[in-house]
């Protein structure tokens, strides 16, 4: 019997703040992998982006990890790693990718079979980080000047991509508009989110410093959170990104700078 | 001009016979679990535990009683030459999605008397959900016409289409629906064994609010109150 591929999922963005929509991202995610049969979902990390990301109403990235590890403190599989954040500058995805999965090979147990001497133990598979991420981020890698292509490249060919798509974007076309994504279409795999959940944490911060509840749109230890660091009121610059439907990659545009060449 | 003072999730009776409807009494420790963390909403048996279904009008009127016994007597520390101002008189108002509002087109339904009462005597605050246009309801019927005042459409921004039918298949199929509900009520239902694949949980498909839209399915003439 073919064993399945272990993976572990890593979603990049500003998490500004994590939401309910965020922590179904995982969900959906490892519910597709798993039908495919090919797939065995061992793990997901969540890396807010850095503060030097420099984007609008971006609260201090402390608190986002913070506010992160709360919302996770009833998941049993997905994490948040403050790596990306605590890193002196921003850093590309495929940096924080190439980090977390030498941290992934790192951590395994080296497999000691019972008898070395003639048989040779079956490799244990190799597991793989896959980026996590809405349709809209998908979207982004069209934007001139705003990924390398060799970085596109090395996202979908050495880890590959799990995208979840929203309401308004269709993730097919943009694959079949790139050549590089649809050379690699087969590592790209589209999951549908049935809910069409168009939560957002532009929404929400609207929301809050509108005085409004955000009661079951974030877990309540999170919007507790929010409250006693007062976060996101009217005083807060949460006008951030008005139209920001995925967190960190969107916005890059107002931001965008050319990525250092690694 | 409103403030609000409480909410009840009143979770309707077996004898709705909506298929897939699971027992009240798990349906209701269900909702009892979700609002663990709410100060202001509760749940209240009283409709599930009827002999019959209960008409939403002959809930209503039970509620608002239960609502005006429960209020302290105003006695202020002058009982002999100034009135005390009269404490205003709570209001008990319907809460519902717009397709339930719509249902009230729906003939042999509801009863007009009935329709009457909910927005005349209680009012209704109706959440609008995607597909739905409340003022076309209102402006097209007489009696929600009338008292338009009495009915407050309020929008969800977050267009947000969870429903219940999409978590009953979500179960079925084996799927997470962590996030979509309260951690409490999913572990309640896999302790019970809910919405499995051997349980009916078809019910009602196209189902966008809980309770009274499908009522087309098993439509009976009201009795008469």
């Amino acid at each position: 019997m073919k064993s399945r591929i272990p993976v572990v999922l890593l979603a990049c963005g500003s998490f500004n703040p994590i939401t309910n929509m965020h922590l179904r991202l995982f969900e959906v995610a490892r519910d597709h992998l798993h039908q495919t049969g090919m797939y065995q979902v061992i793990g997901g990390i969540i890396s807010p982006v850095n503060d030097h990301y420099r984007k609008q109403g971006l609260v201090a990235a402390h608190h986002r990890v913070a506010m992160a590890r709360l919302a996770l403190q009833t998941s049993d599989w997905v994490r948040v790693d403050p790596w990306e954040s605590e890193q002196l500058q921003w850093t590309e995805t495929v940096k924080v990718l190439r980090h977390h999965h030498s941290e992934l090979l790192r951590s395994l147990p080296r497999r000691e079979g019972p008898d070395h001497s003639r048989a040779r133990t079956a490799p244990t598979a190799v597991p793989e980080l896959k980026l996590l991420c809405g349709a809209d981020v998908l979207k982004t890698f069209q934007t001139p000047n705003l990924w390398k292509d060799a970085h596109i490249q090395e996202i979908v060919e050495k880890f590959g991509v799990v995208c979840v798509s929203r309401t308004g974007h269709n993730p097919k076309e943009y694959i079949s508009g790139s050549p590089i994504l649809h050379r690699y279409r087969h590592n790209i795999h589209l999951a549908r989110e049935p809910v069409q959940n168009e939560l957002s944490s532009t929404y929400v911060r609207q929301a809050l410093s509108q005085g409004h509840s955000v009661k079951y749109l974030l877990p309540d230890a999170v919007i507790t959170y929010i409250r006693d660091h007062n976060l996101y009121t009217r005083d807060s610059s949460w006008k951030g990104s008005s139209t920001q439907r995925s967190e960190g990659k969107t916005g890059w545009e107002e931001s965008a700078s050319p990525q250092n060449s690694s």
